[in-house]
């Protein structure tokens, strides 16, 4: 697997989707392409997030703390992006993420991001875009919510 | 600053003017004889004969007289001429060394005064002031001043007197001669000047026409889509060409009016031959002038014309630096500016030492330039040894507070205290050096570690630098020097670090307290990792390098371990080591001198003959021309001097528009290269690592090749590089090295995820000894934190900052949010370290956590400006509606 592969791999990501190709290129060079063994922990819960990461090849679980234990919210797999949120502002991690298998991901760090955009605030454009659209999109869910809430109510 | 250029060179090089001056007058006769001299040859010694006795005159009287005959007569006075040249070009010679001297003395006088003036600027300044603005001022603006210094007044006094004499020359020859050489002057000093203005006016405007290209150039650039969607190109066209027309008149204009300065110049510069030939011939024709007269009249005049151009042109030069003088001056002057005494000044015997440390805040006020207030009204006594948290919300003014405290931002009404005296009338001598203030963006100068935890103990040099035989007088001259510039003499080279204020004896101990205090703010392990990376001359220390192959052993005993082996790619001699650069496999080794170093491996011959023998040149410069795309595709967009150039880059930032240049003419084909630019490409596939760039370069077949490229320069190896090498071998340890792969004998692998932590705990598990952990430590402190600590993280940069005010011992702490970028949990663990360090002295924290100040012994809680709510912060969290409970509630 090469950079440019790397760089395709990163294109299809939403936030990535409309940057230059020399730009994405050049952040993936800054990442690291790291292979985690079976049962080891990309991110812990409640530490401060300092990358996120693409996984290339392999599966991994998410999990959160509850009171009745570790509980598994969603597996990820092959070209999934995860800890986008921690690199983007300081909140420690949500959930732990833990390798299912041998995996591949590119791990993207925190600090290089930011300094990408600095240098290039289209890229904070592009993440602008889509995180304002992922809050629309739980916006619309929290009414729905709402609305069958209310809906339950009156019965 | 003095309002004028004039008034600045008059008052500091008064003296040596008036010698150059001195100078310039004294070698006027020698001039005046060396213009005489041709006259007596010609008209005397060859001429008219009327010896002997000959008499030599100088200056029109008899000085010697000469019994020889006229060919010794002639000889002598070819002689006199001879040697009065010389003369005149020694001390022209003189007077421009001098002059140059004096210019580069007042210009370095000047860029000192201006730096000196940037570090008294008010602090609120440089939110004004850009960087780009100002670097350019001291740096180039100021440079042509340097060469005018010199020839401010030597220049009109001596091309002037030059004029004069030879002047006086030609008007005792004859008056009429003289009267018609300088006729047209006049005309020229009136119409010169007005219109070389005409031509600096269009001067400045073609610069704002061509920026007003470059700018059309930019928009068409980012544009460019719409310009072929709209069908637009010929307005875009036609645009263009209507701002080239206005270059070219502006051009057609400036050359117009140039040239035609320069035809009448030289018009009238020939028109008066003119009258010479004429009159001049007519009057020896008539016997009214001696032909020797017409010769020198003429020879003079030839000598003329050049003063006269260096006059002219020296007020050309003498408008522009007035004018630039004064616009760099102008900006250098800000209301508020920082007495030098306040910034440079020793403290008064009474304030030394006796300073009482109890903080006093009276009425504290402070609208900043939009009129904000910032502070307002804040009151409250600080005692001595108090552990005090500031809390508030953000725009609370908490951090306009610290600031306050620390007497960088002089308040707009009532007063800061330090026991009795007044904060701003301390200097900062007092300031700095009893009080440590860390802000919530620390920055770091380039340096090491050491460099940067012991920049708050260098106030002064303590103890003086030790020169050496030619050295001693080199410093004199240094000192000397610097003083005549009105420079500080302080010695840079000296040892700076005032070992008594951080409460030790020496480096040795500062070194154990460094790493004392970087403990205190977590970073000790961060350092020891760097350590790790650093490296050691085994011939110094023979017992470091005997436990790290002792360490080494043990980790080769572990590698069977997949836990283990997974983390190292070990060094083998039968195999490619893919998390090392191509440079390190083919040699199997390091570099020690210069000869194989990264820089000059690709050029070293005995490396190229070794790839030619196993045909891997082509490939080479295959693969250096895929490298410099790839780089210059994802950098060329990056400014110059961006940190990722030096992280991740191949190619420096300085390079890359040579390496556009290279890959332009390689697209021609590689054969077609020069020796220069296919040397530039070689170079780069040495510096690949594939593990890490992963740009697909070097595959296994190419790898296979590299072994037997390996193989062939170890066999070959001439005996002049033997010593330029240090061999991979698992029984020695290998200078070239860092101590971490030296006790490895490999290279952690790239890809592994945790590969460094992991490394780590394996390195602390083979690695137990104390002592090994200091020297480990200590190559740490030396590594390097990069321009602006670009090598830090911002975590990590904040902490040197806290670290350093530790060092420094200082009474009173000021943190100003410099923690507020750690996790809860590391923020707890400093907080409570720092105090722990700090037990009897004051420490003013302002926290961005409210629930931190519980560690504290009082509370400040601040809103709008005002301090709201003070006391200790049990008493407080239990009052019912106050504000620090509601702060507490907020998390």
């Amino acid at each position: 697997m090469s950079l440019q592969q790397e760089v395709e791999l990163l294109r299809k990501i939403p936030m990535f989707a409309n940057i230059e190709p020399a730009q994405l290129k050049l952040l993936a060079f800054t990442s690291e392409r790291l292979s985690y063994a079976s049962g080891e922990v990309l991110c812990r819960q409640g530490d401060t997030g300092d990358a996120a990461f693409l996984i290339i090849a392999g599966e991994a679980d998410v999990t959160i703390e509850t009171e009745k234990g570790p509980l598994t919210v969603a597996t990820l797999g092959d070209h999934d992006f995860v800890g986008e949120i921690a690199i983007l502002c300081d909140v420690p991690r949500t959930a732990t993420v833990t390798a299912r298998s041998d995996l591949k991901a590119l791990r993207i760090e925190k600090d290089l991001f930011f300094r990408l955009i600095g240098e290039f605030p289209e890229i904070a454009k592009e993440v602008m875009r889509e995180l304002s659209r992922r809050l629309a999109h739980s916006n619309a869910q929290l009414r729905e919510m709402a609305m069958s809430l209310e809906k339950g109510g009156e019965k | 600053m003095e309002p004028t250029i004039f008034r600045f060179i008059l008052k500091y090089s008064k003296a040596q003017q008036l010698w150059l001056l001195a100078v310039i007058v004294f070698s006027y006769p020698f001039l005046y004889l060396s213009l005489d001299m041709p006259k007596l040859i010609v008209n005397r010694a060859i001429g008219d004969p009327t010896g002997p006795p000959y008499e030599i005159p100088l200056f029109g009287v008899p000085v010697f007289t000469l019994q020889a005959g006229q060919i010794e007569f002639l000889i002598t006075l070819s002689l006199i001429y001879l040697l009065l040249v010389f003369i005149n070009g020694i001390l022209k010679y003189y007077i421009n060394v001098y002059q140059g001297q004096l210019g580069e003395r007042l210009l370095r006088r000047l860029r000192y005064q201006l730096y000196e003036r940037i570090l008294r600027f008010p602090l609120r300044q440089f939110r004004k002031v850009s960087q780009g603005e100002i670097i350019p001022m001291i740096t180039s603006e100021v440079e042509p001043l340097g060469g005018f210094i010199g020839t401010a007044f030597a220049d009109p006094l001596f091309q002037g007197g030059q004029l004069l004499i030879i002047l006086a020359f030609i008007l005792v020859q004859d008056p009429i001669l003289g009267a018609a050489a300088i006729a047209f002057y006049p005309l020229q000093i009136y119409l010169i000047p007005k219109l070389q203005r005409r031509v600096n006016e269009l001067g400045k405007a073609r610069v704002r026409n061509v920026r007003r290209l470059a700018d059309h150039i930019g928009e068409s650039i980012s544009g460019v889509a719409e310009v072929h969607a709209h069908d637009t190109a010929r307005l875009e066209l036609s645009r263009f060409a209507e701002r080239l027309g206005m270059i070219y008149w502006i051009r057609y204009d400036i050359y117009r009016r140039k040239f035609f300065i320069k035809f009448l110049n030289n018009f009238i510069d020939k028109l008066t031959p003119f009258f010479f030939f004429s009159i001049g011939g007519w009057l020896v024709i008539e016997g009214g002038l001696s032909f020797g007269a017409l010769v020198a009249v003429l020879a003079a005049y030839k000598d003329l014309a050049s003063p006269w151009k260096e006059l002219l042109s020296w007020y050309q030069q003498k408008e522009d630096v007035r004018i630039k003088y004064g616009q760099v001056i102008e900006q250098f002057d800000p209301p508020g500016i920082l007495d030098t005494d306040r910034l440079l000044g020793e403290p008064d015997g009474e304030a030394d030492g006796s300073v009482d440390t109890a903080i006093g805040l009276q009425n504290v006020s402070l609208i900043d330039d939009d009129g904000v207030r910032k502070l307002d009204g804040a009151t409250a006594d600080i005692p001595s040894g108090a552990h005090v948290a500031v809390v508030g919300a953000g725009d609370s003014g908490k951090g306009d507070l610290a600031v306050a405290i620390a007497g960088l931002q002089p308040p707009t009404g009532g007063s800061v205290t330090l026991g009795e005296r007044e904060i701003n009338t301390l200097p900062r001598a007092v300031t700095g050096r009893r009080i440590a203030y860390v802000g919530p963006a620390v920055h770091i100068q380039a340096g090491t570690f050491a460099d940067a935890l012991t920049y708050g103990l260098k106030h002064q040099p303590v103890k003086d630098a030790q020169y050496e035989g030619a050295a001693v007088k080199r410093r004199q001259e240094e000192v000397h020097e610097a003083a005549q510039a009105g420079n500080t003499t302080l010695d840079f080279g000296a040892d700076w670090i005032d070992y008594a204020a951080a409460d030790v004896a020496g480096p040795d101990e500062l070194e154990r307290r460094m790493i004392d205090v970087l403990r205190a703010v977590d970073l000790d392990e961060d350092v020891y990792v760097r350590g790790l990376r650093g490296t050691i001359d085994p011939e110094r220390r023979p017992d470091v390098a005997r436990k790290v192959l002792n360490a080494r052993a043990a980790v080769c005993d572990r590698l069977a371990d997949p836990q283990v082996s997974r983390l190292v790619e070990p060094f083998d001699a039968a195999r490619y080591n893919t998390n090392a650069t191509v440079a390190e496999n083919v040699m199997f080794g390091l570099p020690l001198g210069d000869a194989l170093s990264e820089e000059n491996i690709a050029e070293n011959r005995y490396m190229r003959r070794i790839l030619e023998r196993v045909g891997l040149t082509g490939d080479f410069l295959t693969i250096g021309e895929r490298v410099a795309k790839t780089m210059v595709e994802i950098f060329a967009d990056l400014p110059p001097g961006h940190e990722f150039f030096e992280r991740f880059s191949f190619i420096s930032a300085e390079d890359l528009p040579e390496f556009q240049a290279i890959l332009g003419r390689a697209s021609r084909g590689l054969d077609a290269l020069g020796e220069g630019d296919r040397n530039r490409l070689i170079a780069l596939p040495f510096k690949l690592i594939p593990a890490r760039h992963r740009l697909d370069l070097c595959d296994e077949g190419l790898q296979v090749r590299l072994l037997e490229a390996r193989r062939a320069f170890a066999a070959d190896l001439p005996d002049e590089l033997a010593g330029e090498i240090a061999f991979f071998d698992p029984q020695r340890y290998n200078p070239g090295a860092t101590i971490q792969d030296n006790i490895l004998f490999g290279k952690i692998d790239y890809g592994q995820a945790n590969a460094a932590q992991n490394v780590g705990k394996l390195i602390a598990e083979v690695l137990s000894e104390p002592e090994l952990r200091e020297v480990v430590m200590s190559a740490g402190l030396r590594s390097p934190t990069g321009p602006g600590g670009s090598r830090l993280s911002p975590v990590q940069r904040q902490k040197i900052g806290i670290a350093r005010c530790l060092l420094k011992r200082p009474e009173i702490l000021l943190i100003n949010e410099a923690a507020a970028g750690f996790d809860a949990r590391m923020q707890n663990t400093v907080v409570d370290r720092v105090l722990d360090e700090s037990r009897g002295r004051t420490v003013v924290w302002v926290l961005n956590n409210a629930a931190m100040a519980s560690k504290f012994s009082h509370v400040l809680v601040m809103e709008a400006g005002r301090i709201v709510e003070q006391g200790s912060p049990a008493e407080l969290a239990n009052e019912e509606g106050g504000a620090y409970r509601a702060l507490l509630h907020d998390h």
